[in-house]
């Protein structure tokens, strides 16, 4: 696991049932493109998030593929519509096979 | 022709030369997580001379850029924060002391306000503190610890932190008694020309805000947003870690982080901004 990886996600408490709600994400990763040399002139091995995945209640929200120009802490802001109760499930994949997860709960009312 | 004439005219003159390049500041309003509002332009100091309105940073930068700031969330100065706030309980050196062993918990409030007063006259050390050679001093004397690198991330991250918990709470450092000699000095400072541009401070911050520069916006080059969270390298800056990226700018042999020549440069160019909220951690590009 790349050192100081903390996920962070902000979702409204609650929503009315079919809502269209905003979802934050951030997560600190120094996202080394694998293209930059050290001072020694050899290569800094490449180490970032390569995918990000939401799910409710087993469906999928969001997937996406990251690539190495992504910038370091990367942040992703989505919609998603809420038809019933549930937890969100956010999922980040690491080069070396770290896996980091967060929950989040939404209650209708 | 008095000096302001001769700004506007110069202005003027290089608009119509490249063509309408808008680099004025906004009128936006910044409110911080909806509940902290921020004084982000204001009456001048009565010290300054050649300036009228003081304004923060903020207002030259791109909407994008300014939304950043208005949520902590989306804040990524927040990220030093909290890595500051796991720091003020944290157990460092031969006396067996955190920060909050003597400063309390962040929640008691008894850090509240620090921010706003510095860089600030000590009188044991019979010369002007900045928050970064308090903290040290801290650290070495009280603790027993190992001083931090002084525009290092723990240094930088810790006064995020301080910086945070100050938000909307107006700068106000003192420039009269003990701490006038050290501001005339920075004031001297600010107004020398240096480098192979020889460029002062004041010809941009003061005669061209407002303008481009290169590709850029030119600001008044207030410090009241400092720590800052520049896009461009990805973390957070200290004051005189932009200092010396300015200076260098004018192609000079830079002074130090935490040089008696930027500590008195710090002073006062936080003296232009009194009156300003505190507003570090920021984002700027």
């Amino acid at each position: 696991m790349a050192d100081g990886v903390k996920p962070r996600v902000k979702v409204p408490k609650k929503a009315a049932a079919g809502d269209v709600i905003t979802i934050k994400t951030l997560i600190s990763h120094k996202m080394e493109s694998g293209q930059r040399k050290d001072g020694d002139g050899n290569l800094i091995p490449r180490s970032i998030i390569n995918r990000f995945t939401c799910d409710f209640n087993g469906t999928n929200v969001i997937d996406v593929t990251m690539e190495p120009a992504i910038s370091t802490n990367p942040y992703f802001e989505f919609e998603a519509s809420v038809p019933e109760a549930g937890d969100f499930n956010f999922t980040w994949y690491d080069d070396d096979g770290s896996v980091y997860e967060e929950t989040k709960p939404i209650a209708i009312g | 022709m008095n000096f302001k004439a001769m700004t506007a005219l110069a202005g003027a003159l290089a608009i119509s030369a490249v063509g309408a390049a808008n680099a004025d500041p906004d009128d936006d309003t910044l409110v911080i997580n909806e509940e902290i509002e921020m004084v982000t332009k204001t009456a001048a100091p009565e010290h300054m001379e050649y300036i009228d309105e003081i304004m923060s940073g903020w207002h030259f930068r791109s909407d994008e850029t300014q939304a950043l700031e208005m949520d902590d969330f989306d804040n990524p100065g927040m990220l030093g924060v909290e890595s500051a706030i796991e720091a003020w309980d944290t157990v460092e050196g031969s006396a067996g002391k955190a920060c909050s062993d003597c400063h309390g918990a962040l929640e008691d409030e008894q850090m509240v306000g620090v921010r706003a007063v510095y860089p600030k006259w000590n009188e044991n050390a019979g010369e002007v503190w900045t928050l970064e050679t308090t903290i040290n001093a801290c650290r070495t004397d009280r603790m027993g610890a190992e001083a931090w690198k002084y525009d290092g991330a723990d240094m930088t991250n810790m006064n995020a932190l301080l910086s945070s918990i100050s938000r909307g709470m107006p700068v106000n450092v003192a420039i009269d008694g003990p701490a006038r000699e050290t501001w005339e000095k920075g004031k001297e400072l600010y107004y020398t020309r240096t480098g192979q541009l020889e460029l002062s401070c004041a010809n941009c911050h003061e005669d061209n805000y407002g303008n481009m520069i290169r590709a850029d916006h030119l600001s008044q080059g207030q410090i009241n947003g400092f720590p800052a969270y520049r896009l461009k390298n990805a973390k957070l800056n200290s004051v005189h870690a932009r200092f010396k990226g300015c200076v260098r700018d004018t192609r000079a042999e830079t002074f130090s982080p935490g040089s008696p020549e930027f500590v008195a440069l710090e002073l006062y160019v936080a003296s232009r901004g009194n009156g300003l909220s505190v507003e570090g951690p920021s984002v700027r590009n």
